[in-house]
């Protein structure tokens, strides 16, 4: 078998497996879509949280960023004793790993708000939080789309790595394709993976053109 | 309306930035803030609306303290027009005029025809910008959308820190004299902080003048260049003097016509009297025919009463005197070494027709400057 060619075995792989990789590939996007979905709730909220409270900056923000040197493979690792093995695990780590790019993001795009429009926007009496919904999020709306595309891309690839702690996943067929010494097997789960995060590029630049305010286009 | 009662801020890093400050505006009037970079002008206009709340002192607006209201609440009330203008980019026009008027919770149907409304008194047509975004307009449109929504809710009061100092010149001399004219239709309390002395000249019903956190001289612009209470005030008003081509201007246009004189052969007593009437230093004296003998300084008649029969002993020769022809920029070089403080002007028959002194000649020269350039910017 290992004499056949690359796109042969990716042939005779798909053929034999096609059903696995459609269920593997709803695993991994259940993986990448809660744990984004947690990591942007959580990471807005701590981006805003730091531009109003000057102090937490530097903790939040370092904090958030230490998470993101550790090795993924590591910080999986750290995450077992806590949640496990399995899906809870990977969904945490690929949070704590899409944080950052949010949180640092939302911080950024806030602050970046011309002083002078949240200058007016207080002198004309709006309050804190009118000043936050209907003046710095719509602002900084693009800088934070931009934040949760990059962390987004970032994890479909983390996300592979999820199998190694049995949680499923396109990683799967990686693992597999790598102890059978099997190149197809590989290809198997890195195409739709390179794929997924071909295609949430594409959707989340078009979020952020289509959410960027008319007038800060013209 | 307006009432600042030793009013003083010390920032957070200790401070002061204003000290001890007190005054009062009337309802309807414009008063301009005005002193060197840093000397608290921002800051004593941020204290009306609570940007920058004040540590000590009252402020009161319509006798009621600007701490017992909420403060997005007492914001809501009083227009704010800044130097950066500050329009929201990202939304129309039309919707950042709509703000205030919203967040005081007004129906669209009302809130509609007042934004064009709005508009037009801006001068901007609301067809054309209604719908734009602040980008798609220069900076003097921005400004007029940032009056206009200052405008929005009709507040009564409405501060200004430097709103035209980022325009270029013409737009500038363009807006001040839209807003005097926006002014004598809506009778606003304004507070304008300036650093621009011509601009305070020209827009101030009085002038309030700031160095180091002190309020140092509130007066008219007429008070303000007669009687300066403060060397630093003088000194401020002279490097700005606004005299813009004097050259230009005859004499026999600044001058006063009614001259106060008399006859030389004139008692002490009679003198006097005149003198204390008509409020003058001197006398300047004329034959039956108008010509011109010499002057005589209420001073001396004073101090000489007993002294003397006539006033001609006292009479002393005046070398300062320019013909009718001369220009105000003659008057304003003579008058620097006129001993007496005053030219009489003269026909081409040395008879005296006119008298410049050194507060005529800067009285007539700020008004005049100022009502001319009202003319030319209201059609
Ligand atoms: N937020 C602040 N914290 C500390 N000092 C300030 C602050 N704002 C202004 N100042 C200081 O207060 C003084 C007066 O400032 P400001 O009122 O802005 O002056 P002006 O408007 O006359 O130029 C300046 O010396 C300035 O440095
Ligand atoms: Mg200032």
């Amino acid at each position: 078998m290992n004499n056949l060619s690359i796109w042969q075995q990716l042939t005779e792989q798909s053929q034999m497996r096609w059903r696995e990789v459609l269920e593997a590939t709803s695993v991994h996007i259940q993986l990448v879509f809660f744990s984004m979905l947690i990591a942007i709730i959580l990471g807005v909220f701590l981006g805003i949280l730091v531009t109003r409270v000057p102090k937490l900056t530097t903790l939040v923000l370092g904090g958030t960023g230490v998470m993101q040197t550790i090795p993924s493979l590591a910080l999986l690792g750290f995450m077992i004793p806590i949640f496990g093995i399995g899906v809870k695990t990977a969904i945490a780590a690929l949070f704590l790993y899409s944080l950052l790019p949010i949180a640092r993001n939302t911080y950024a795009g806030i602050s970046d708000v011309d002083p002078a429009t949240r200058e007016a926007a207080k002198g004309m009496g709006m309050t804190s939080m009118q000043i936050l919904f209907k003046v710095e999020l719509p602002l900084a709306i693009p800088v934070i789309m931009a934040g949760i595309r990059t962390a987004a891309v970032i994890n479909v690839g983390n996300a592979t790595l999820a199998a190694f702690i049995g949680a499923g996943g396109l990683g799967d067929f990686i693992f597999l394709g790598i102890t059978r010494g099997i190149d197809g097997l590989i290809l198997l789960g890195a195409i739709p993976a390179a794929l997924l995060a071909i295609i949430l590029e594409v959707f989340f630049s078009s979020v952020e053109r289509w959410t960027t305010p008319k007038g800060l286009k013209v | 309306m307006l009432k600042f009662e030793n009013v003083s801020k010390v920032y957070d890093d200790g401070f002061k930035a204003v000290d001890s400050v007190s005054f009062e505006i009337p309802k309807g009037e414009l008063l301009v803030l005005i002193g060197p970079s840093g000397s608290g002008k921002s800051t004593t206009m941020k204290m009306i609306n609570r940007m920058q709340p004040h540590t000590s002192g009252k402020i009161s607006i319509n006798g009621k303290d600007n701490k017992s209201y909420v403060a997005s609440d007492l914001r809501r009330g009083i227009g704010y027009v800044i130097q950066q203008i500050g329009l929201f980019p990202h939304y129309t026009i039309e919707k950042n005029i709509s703000i205030v008027p919203e967040l005081n919770g007004w129906s669209q149907e009302k809130i509609k025809p007042r934004v064009n409304e709005l508009l037009e008194l801006v001068g901007l047509d609301p067809k054309i910008y209604a719908k734009r975004y602040p980008k798609e307009l220069s900076g003097g449109q921005q400004q007029r959308v940032g009056i206009a929504r200052a405008l929005a809710s009709d507040p009564e009061i409405i501060l200004m820190d430097e709103p035209f100092s980022a325009l270029d010149p013409l737009t500038r001399e363009q807006l001040q004299g839209e807003l005097i004219s926006l002014q004598k239709k809506l009778n606003k309390t304004i507070i304008f902080v300036t650093h621009d002395m011509d601009e305070a000249l020209k827009m101030g019903d009085r002038i309030a003048i700031m160095k180091d956190g002190k309020l140092l001289q509130l007066d008219t612009p007429e008070k303000l260049l007669h009687e300066p209470a403060h060397g630093f005030v003088e000194e401020f008003i002279g490097k700005h003097r606004i005299i813009q081509n004097p050259e230009l201007m005859p004499v026999i246009d600044i001058m006063s016509e009614s001259v106060v004189t008399s006859l030389p052969q004139s008692s002490p007593e009679k003198a006097i009297s005149l003198i204390r009437q008509r409020k003058i230093t001197d006398l300047i004296i004329v034959d039956e025919s108008k010509n011109l003998l010499g002057i005589v300084s209420a001073y001396d008649v004073i101090k000489k009463v007993n002294d003397i029969r006539t006033i001609e002993e006292l009479m002393q020769p005046i070398s300062h005197i320019l013909q009718d022809t001369a220009s105000a920029k003659d008057a304003i070089i003579m008058m620097d070494e006129s001993p007496f403080g005053l030219i009489p002007i003269v026909d081409e028959e040395n008879k005296v027709v006119g008298l410049v002194t050194r507060g005529s000649l800067l009285s007539a020269l700020s008004s005049q400057w100022t009502e001319t350039e009202v003319e030319v910017v209201a059609i």
